[in-house]
């Protein structure tokens, strides 16, 4: 893969986390004492004189910032008002089980949107071209923190076969699961459906028609390849908004993950907890796009190889 | 940067319903029966949000601690009075719906235009200057787009605490990095245009050339971008305040009335459904006629 593809890109990463850190920073220090902000009421004023050389604040603002800047790529965001751990700690705890749902969510949406959208860009204008419309419609305008109520209204309610809330055995994980990955499935069918038209309507596959390759060969191994760029575009930029959705979804359903702990911090103002988780969201996000620009470049040798190489 | 943002965009397909036949050309009323429905719901919210004030049957915050938590008409329990029965408080469920619509709709509709205006205005100094001004402007974009907005304000409002005018200007800053992208190329490829050209040589201002020549001939997308980026809006503030950070007691808006809701599920129902489903509705209308809205005005998603 060409290098200076990669180094633009990994800079493009750096730049944008470095951007996130200064944002917080300043955002910190127009709002009081971060000694105040960041750490609990019942510290003593020892743990409090620490951070304040820590963080120097007695020095210069441009000192105060490399040090904040250094503190946080060492991890250390300072101290959660509830139980005085150290916010990194709090955070780690939460993410494996906010992945879980992530991860869970991710292979459902994959599996559910790419073909259901293959299907609707083939047999276009068949039933299933306008389920799959209708349902990528229904996932775009239904909030899902409405779904998620829904879901618990006829399931746990109603029928009783799945529990309400909370997190443990994989019934508890049904209607999260769902909820987050019916927006999310839509788009990528949606996307898929629009790739596939594109791809397939291209001579050489009118070619590989003529020369009696079989319709299922066409789709997937002629078709389907060349869709998949955009497909992986979409599942990038969806990224962002399944992180804001899993906030509310955790919340829904009283899943135990970092979204949960996040809008506890807000409504507390544990400014540790959500610098801390800002920060973090900020690296997933920025990973993620670095990841699916090289997937991108992987894919589509036009785009690795830059305009001299076309 | 600039290359980033036009490689990461140019190959999604812009429209899924490019191939939907072309509407362009045909009359209004020529539109699909969902459409109408769609637009004769918005119709409705709209006179809603207008007048709640007038169409209220009580004071939305009036409580009544006697009648709590009474159903809706359909039941035999219900109230006199109360169609859509009370809250845990004795509040008048209509009254506070038609309140929390007014409040929610005038926050999207508010926020909606704020952010339309400022990054339509920074596309247009984009495009304009170009050169660093270009560059900080896309870069903020890129920056904007790269960061899930919800979480961005989750963090404002822990940092600075929650009030009206801050989570109004949130809001606000939710979707103008949509406009500043679309208005600098618009504005990028309009300059070009003859018409352009003609009033520059006759030696117009750049804002004679942008408010009374350009800005009207790209009009259209804007306005597209408008209804998409709407229902948008009211999901954002909707799951805000529906996780209680967002508009606060003893003001009300749909998505807090569904918060409080569903603490009732197991006996009132209906509380957090009601409100849901207005919410719901809402955005699918707004859905269906921004992209009917859209298959029409755009020739090129023909």
């Amino acid at each position: 893969m060409n290098l200076r593809y990669v180094v633009t890109k990994l800079l493009r990463a750096i730049f944008t986390l470095w951007l996130v850190v200064s944002f917080v920073f300043i955002v910190l220090r127009i709002t009081g004492d971060p000694t105040e902000q960041l750490l609990p009421d019942d510290v003593g004023e020892q743990t409090r004189d620490y951070y304040r050389t820590l963080w120097g604040l007695d020095r210069p603002i441009w000192e105060q910032y490399l040090l904040y800047f250094k503190a946080a790529v060492q991890g250390d965001f300072g101290v959660s008002f509830r139980n005085s751990e150290p916010a990194l700690d709090l955070i780690w705890q939460r993410v494996p089980k906010t992945l879980e749902l992530g991860l869970a969510t991710f292979a459902t949406a994959l599996a559910l949107g790419v073909p259901l959208g293959v299907m609707a860009a083939v047999w276009r204008d068949s039933w299933i071209d306008r389920l799959t419309m209708s349902f990528a419609v229904f996932g775009f305008s239904m909030p899902n923190f409405f779904l998620g109520i829904l879901l618990i209204l006829l399931f746990a309610m109603n029928l009783r076969i799945l529990p309400s809330s909370g997190y443990g055995s994989w019934e508890h994980m049904v209607m999260p699961v769902f909820t987050l990955a019916t927006a999310f499935a839509g788009a990528i069918a949606r996307f898929t459906r629009s790739a596939m038209l594109d791809v397939l309507s291209r001579d050489y596959i009118r070619t590989a028609e003529a020369e009696g390759a079989s319709l299922r060969r066409r789709v997937w191994l002629h078709a389907f390849p060349n869709a998949a760029v955009p497909v992986v575009t979409i599942i990038g930029f969806s990224l962002g908004g399944m992180i804001g959705g899993a906030v509310v979804t955790e919340n829904v359903f009283a899943w135990p993950g970092v979204g949960r702990l996040l809008t506890s911090s807000v409504a507390d103002r544990d400014l540790a907890i959500v610098q801390g988780i800002v920060v973090l969201v900020a690296i997933t996000m920025v990973t993620a796009n670095f990841l699916v620009d090289l997937a991108y470049g992987w894919l589509d040798p036009r785009i690795r190889l830059g305009p001299r190489g076309q | 940067m600039r290359m980033s943002a036009e490689t990461t965009s140019a190959p999604v397909p812009a429209d899924p319903n490019a191939d939907a036949p072309a509407p362009r050309g045909e009359p209004f009323w020529r539109m699909p029966a969902l459409v109408w429905l769609a637009a004769g719901f918005l119709v409705l919210v709209a006179l809603i949000a207008t007048f709640a004030q007038v169409l209220t049957p009580f004071a939305y915050e009036d409580t009544n601690l006697l009648y709590r938590l009474k159903p809706p008409f359909w039941s035999p329990l219900s109230m006199e009075g109360h169609v859509l029965g009370t809250d845990k408080l004795g509040r008048d469920l209509l009254s506070r719906l038609l309140v929390a619509t007014q409040v929610s709709i005038a926050l999207a509709l508010l926020g909606t235009l704020i952010g339309a205006v400022l990054g339509t205005a920074l596309g247009i100094l984009a495009a304009h200057y170009g050169g660093i001004v270009d560059e900080i402007v896309m870069m903020l974009v890129d920056w904007q787009a790269a960061m899930p907005f919800l979480i961005i304000a989750l963090a404002v409002l822990a940092f600075f605490g929650n009030n009206f005018y801050l989570f109004l200007a949130l809001m606000g800053l939710a979707g103008w990095e949509t406009y500043a992208r679309l208005t600098r190329g618009l504005v990028l490829s309009a300059r070009e245009q003859g018409y352009a050209l003609a009033v520059r040589a006759l030696g117009a201002r750049p804002w004679r050339l942008y408010t009374r020549h350009i800005l009207p001939n790209v009009i259209g997308p804007l306005i597209v971008q408008l209804t998409l980026n709407f229902p948008q809006t009211i999901l954002l503030e909707t799951s805000l305040s529906f996780l209680g950070l967002g508009i606060q007691p003893p003001l009300t808006s749909l998505g807090q009335m569904l918060g409080e809701g569903r603490d009732y599920l197991l006996t009132s129902w209906w509380l957090a459904v009601i409100p849901g489903a207005v919410i719901f509705i809402t955005t699918l209308s707004m859905s269906l006629f921004g992209d009917w809205l859209r298959t029409r005005l755009d020739p090129t998603q023909r």
